[in-house]
């Protein structure tokens, strides 16, 4: 990680390598991200009022359920899973085929400080695209438990609106978004580390992005956890 | 000139180079010859910097590199042009932005000047209305030339180049050579080039040290090469029949 701050380039030339990774790491997994969370929380939708039927149970605890679990796990956690698989698996392909075909050497040789050159944008990149795509992850979720919810007659309008207000603890925004900031920093740094360590040939970077992915989704799992116990 | 002493390296309990010392000239091309597996690349990686010799010292026209500090070891390399087995050109740009990468990164000079810049090498290497194409769609021998240009756009007074004829067909791999050749004499620079290609050897071969089992057995040029009595260099340089019979 210190050697990411050593022996720096241009601000300008980091300038433009952190906005190429943002288009990369952000907005082409915009597409993914939104099938993903629009599906979860229609999923979500149907199956708590599924859970919750009941004569005792009012309906807008739907749409509660469905804030809460978007908000405090499905958009951080689930969409990082889905980060580290799609971005996480790119970034260690990527550093790992320019280490075996020497690209990473031709840097080094010309005086780059290569982790710096190849890592620093990766992780900036994805610490600013990450809490985006969360923010749109968890939109997209509740408009897609709303759209379900009224579509099949579960839940009317109004009342998933009601839910959605209905005691609602503003602190859990915060909080998803430390938790993002925290997986955002996993996925890119290990999945970097595999990538960028990667000895051997073709069948190693395939090893290289399993293990990123794998590494990853545990390390997340982990942070989860520990965020869940110290924050809330 | 760069002169290395007494270099050893080791991997674990393998050791690679045993005690290799020797002299390259500026304006010559200095080959390390030798067969797969006696550390020609190791100690190409021990002097461009990519590894670092257990013993031992590479000296830049006076310099210590070995023990240079970090601001001395980047110095040093930025005068450093590498020519890579595989080219090593980036992926994600085309051949101008490879070529053009050492002065966008390395210098502050204008816009205009770096392309006229890249143009000039890419006519001293050959090439021409290849700058938008990609490095996938180059020939073996174009991704060779373009690596070469992307070597010496930075005015590099070191150029090294690792196997620059593997996976070359015959004419091409002269072409390279004659090339590297060419512009070590054009721009006076200190070429160190590994290889074990016996054509290059004849061709360009200046100055020649001969690796064995990671020691330095032999050192001269390509007139005296043909005429040596030690058993290993001979069955490296005589290995094939086209060679045995001009012998």
């Amino acid at each position: 990680m210190i050697s990411l701050l050593e022996r720096r380039e241009k601000f300008r030339t980091y300038f433009s390598l952190t906005i190429n990774e943002c288009i990369k790491i952000g907005y082409d997994s915009l597409f993914i991200v939104s099938i993903v969370s629009i599906f979860m929380g229609a999923v979500t939708t149907i199956q708590t009022a599924f859970n919750l039927v009941g004569p005792l149970i009012p309906d807008y605890v739907i749409s509660l359920v469905v804030r809460d679990m978007t908000l405090l796990e499905l958009s951080p956690t689930i969409i990082a899973i889905v980060f580290a698989g799609k971005v996480g698996s790119n970034i260690a392909g990527e550093l790992g085929t320019m280490r075996i075909t020497e690209q990473i050497d031709a840097l080094e040789v010309m005086g780059v400080n290569s982790s710096s050159y190849l890592v620093l944008p990766k992780i900036i990149a994805s610490l600013l695209m990450f809490p985006i795509l969360v923010i749109i992850s968890a939109t997209l979720a509740i408009g897609g438990g709303y759209l379900a919810g009224v579509l099949t007659d579960v839940i009317t309008g109004q009342e998933y609106i009601y839910g959605l207000r209905y005691e609602f603890n503003p602190f859990n925004i915060p909080f998803a978004l430390v938790k993002s900031y925290v997986f955002a920093f996993i996925v890119a740094s290990i999945s970097s580390f595999q990538g960028y360590y990667t000895s051997g040939g073709a069948l190693e970077v395939g090893k290289s992005s399993t293990n990123a992915v794998t590494n990853s989704c545990i390390a997340i799992l982990i942070a989860d956890y520990v965020l869940a116990q110290v924050l809330l | 000139m760069i002169e290395i002493k007494n270099i050893s390296k080791s991997f674990k309990d393998k050791q690679v180079l045993f005690n290799i010392s020797g002299k390259f000239e500026k304006g010559r091309t200095n080959l390390i010859i030798g067969a797969s597996g006696t550390g020609k690349s190791v100690l190409l990686k021990c002097l461009v910097g990519l590894l670092e010799p257990d013993v031992g010292s590479v000296l830049f026209d006076g310099r210590d590199f070995s023990s240079a500090n970090k601001k001395l070891t980047t110095e040093i390399r930025r005068e450093i042009g590498m020519l890579f087995q595989g080219s090593a050109l980036f992926d994600s740009k085309n051949v101008e932005e490879n070529v053009k990468f050492p002065l966008d990164i390395l210098t502050e000079t204008p816009e205009k000047e770096k392309l006229e810049k890249v143009n000039h090498c890419l006519e001293l290497v050959g090439l021409n209305k290849v700058n938008q194409k990609m490095p996938s769609e180059l020939s073996g021998g174009m991704k060779k030339r373009v690596g070469i240009a992307r070597a010496i756009v930075n005015d590099s007074k070191y150029l090294f180049c690792d196997e620059p004829n593997s996976g070359l067909d015959p004419l091409t791999a002269i072409k390279i050579d004659d090339l590297i050749l060419e512009l070590t004499q054009k721009l006076n620079t200190t070429t160190i080039v590994v290889t074990h290609d016996m054509n290059s050897v004849v061709e360009i071969g200046e100055y020649i040290m001969f690796l064995h089992e990671g020691k330095k057995l032999w050192e001269g040029n390509n007139k005296k090469i043909l005429k040596t009595n030690i058993k290993e260099l001979n069955e490296f340089v005589f290995s094939n029949k086209l060679m045995k019979k001009i012998k």
